[in-house]
């Protein structure tokens, strides 16, 4: 069971996305994709969770290709986190977080826990009242991230769970980038396979069991973030001289540049 | 920004709209006291003992009590569909018109005016018929138009729809001038009058026909609630919860252009109702459609009601067009609720 995708295509109007694209997200880790801007990440990212079909190639989701699962099915395996959420509506955050909890039947009571849940998870508690057009850049990211989290809070008896996450730091502050690594190596641990885009090396190099690195449409390499990353791959990559270092605590590579 | 508690507004609004509706048949040139609409209601009971003036009943039961039914219809088609395309739309301020029906019926029904020439008026119920179906299949065309320019191989898209609605919108404006330009004076008045909105037409059969329109909306929007609620935060985000957007977009774009295409061929053109009181709505119990289209409809009803009868009396005996009224009375109902609400922010 996993949501895999081999030898994937994309091809838009002229240009090749992707090209011969294969990973594999096995429950209970968690994949990191990393590269420079433009290089795919993205579009790998729209065809994993089926909202752009590739032009060549297969996505499956536990054993079975994405697009044979229901939307409703696949709603309940399968949330995505795009990097930008334009709603300018006045919902109140846990309303939005509600929102997460479409593809169930819990019930009003049940839901209205998990949404309290989620929010207490990513520190957003205090925010549970307030008007989510109100809300600062960051506030507004933790309290989607809750809105996902509360989709796949409990598993669903459809197979394993996948959380997709589209540069879910970008707008967060020292404390919550930490937090949201900590929530993703705590959902690991209940078996629910993680994908998601980051530009900071260091904070994927300590997330991510599978390192991903991106270079113009295609994988320039995968595997454990220490042998993925070396000076080497950087410079061909990133077109950036760095020094791979140890960090002193946590062992996993470090990259100065 | 506070916010009231949902049950709270559509309760009182429930309690309302009856009030409404009893001032609204007891209001007109001819007014009609509570106690003499009771003693009709009550003759036409089988076991009714009392009598009431036939001249009584005959105003309610021909005359008034359409209208106000057909008042009460319309506004609740209006607001609901205004409540429905904001949401998909993603935009607070969209309105029916967006989608073309309004600039479609409209040339529609001024083109069966022209064409027509002197034969609407000198059969006038049959006229007005023609002129209401003139403007049913305008608008219909109108939307469909719009709909196949938006729609590609990937799905609608909502901004192109937007953008296709102003073109059309554009070209059905062109084409009214252009008719009004070739029609003679009396041609112009009815053209003019009937962009005004009006409910004078006002008749069993037509309330029959809204009636059924209005079941149906009222009936089918709802269930599409938790779909818009997700939609405002975005199609791709809607298509991640289970949301067959394509399908959900395509169902409530027909319904709308149904719901407003009746109206317009019932009543001609009443702005206002369908654009402010979703939005009011909105700012009183906050963006769920669950509370936010039950709440629309009534409150569309309410208003339009209340419109409508201010419009029969305060140049009585003749009468204004409803469409004045509503925007009279909507608008500074409006701009009070910004006001407020900019404080409070």
């Amino acid at each position: 069971m996993a949501l895999a995708a081999e030898n994937i295509s994309l091809h838009i109007s002229g240009f090749k996305l992707l090209r011969d694209v294969s990973m594999r997200v096995e429950p209970g880790t968690v994949s990191a994709i990393v590269g420079p801007n433009g290089a795919g990440k993205s579009s790998l990212l729209k065809v994993l969770t089926g909202e752009m079909t590739a032009t060549l190639g297969q996505v499956d989701l536990n054993h079975q290709p994405l697009n044979t699962w229901t939307l409703k099915q696949k709603a309940k395996m399968l949330a995505v986190l795009p990097q930008h959420t334009a709603l300018n509506f006045p919902f109140t955050a846990d309303e939005v977080v509600a929102l997460g909890r479409i593809p169930h039947q819990t019930g009003k009571y049940q839901d209205e826990l998990i949404v309290a849940d989620a929010l207490k998870a990513v520190d957003a508690s205090y925010l549970e009242r307030r008007f989510y057009t109100q809300m600062s850049g960051g506030e507004k990211q933790r309290v989607q991230l809750a809105r996902v989290l509360a989709q796949i809070w409990q598993p669903t008896q459809l197979g394993n769970q996948f959380l997709v996450l589209d540069e879910p730091t970008s707008a967060f502050d020292l404390s919550h980038q930490k937090l949201t690594l900590e929530i993703v190596r705590g959902l690991a641990e209940q078996g629910i396979g993680v994908v998601l885009v980051l530009h900071d090396l260091n904070l994927a190099a300590r997330c991510a069991d599978n390192l991903v690195v991106f270079d113009s449409g295609t994988i320039a390499a995968q595997g454990a973030p220490e042998e993925v990353l070396t000076e080497q791959l950087i410079s061909q990559v990133f077109g950036v001289r760095s020094i791979i270092a140890k960090h002193p605590v946590t062992q996993k590579p470090l990259v100065i540049t | 920004m506070r916010r009231f508690s949902p049950p709270f507004v559509i309760g009182l609004l429930v309690f309302l709209l009856p009030l409404v509706v009893i001032f609204a048949i007891g209001t007109g040139t001819v007014n009609i006291s509570i106690d003499e609409i009771l003693r009709a209601i009550m003759a036409l009971l089988p076991s009714g003992s009392a009598s009431a003036s036939s001249q009584a009943s005959t105003i309610l039961f021909d005359i008034r009590l359409p209208r106000v039914l057909l008042a009460l219809c319309l506004g609740a088609i209006l607001a609901i569909s205004g409540a429905v395309m904001q949401g998909l739309f993603r935009n607070p301020l969209a309105d029916p018109s967006l989608i073309g029906v309004s600039g479609g019926a409209s040339v529609g029904a001024s083109m069966v005016i022209v064409m027509a020439g002197g034969w609407v008026q000198s059969s006038a119920a049959l006229g007005l018929s023609a002129v209401a179906m003139g403007a049913f299949t305008g608008g219909f065309i109108a939307t469909i138009l719009v709909y196949r320019l938006a729609t590609s191989n990937i799905g609608t898209s909502v901004t192109t729809m937007l953008l296709a609605g102003i073109a059309i919108g554009a070209i059905a404006g062109a084409l009214n001038s252009l008719l009004s330009y070739f029609a003679d004076n009396d041609m112009l008045r009815q053209m003019s009058l009937w962009q005004m909105g009006n409910l004078s037409t006002a008749n069993w059969s037509r309330v029959a026909i809204i009636a059924a329109v209005a079941v149906l909306l009222v009936g089918l929007f709802p269930r599409d609630s938790r779909a818009l609620n997700a939609l405002l935060l975005g199609e791709s985000e809607a298509r991640h919860l289970g949301i067959d957007v394509q399908r959900v977009k395509r169902r409530l774009i027909v319904l709308t252009a149904l719901g407003i295409g009746t109206s317009v061929a019932m009543a001609g053109m009443i702005g206002f109702v369908g654009l402010v009181i979703p939005h009011a709505i909105r700012l009183l119990i906050g963006p769920d459609h669950r509370w936010l289209l039950p709440g629309s409809a009534l409150a569309g009803a309410i208003l339009l009601i209340v419109a409508d009868s201010l419009a029969r009396v305060v140049v009585a005996p003749t009468e204004l067009p409803t469409g004045i009224l509503t925007a009279l009375l909507g608008a500074p109902f409006f701009v009070a609720l910004l006001i407020q609400r900019r404080r409070e922010i």
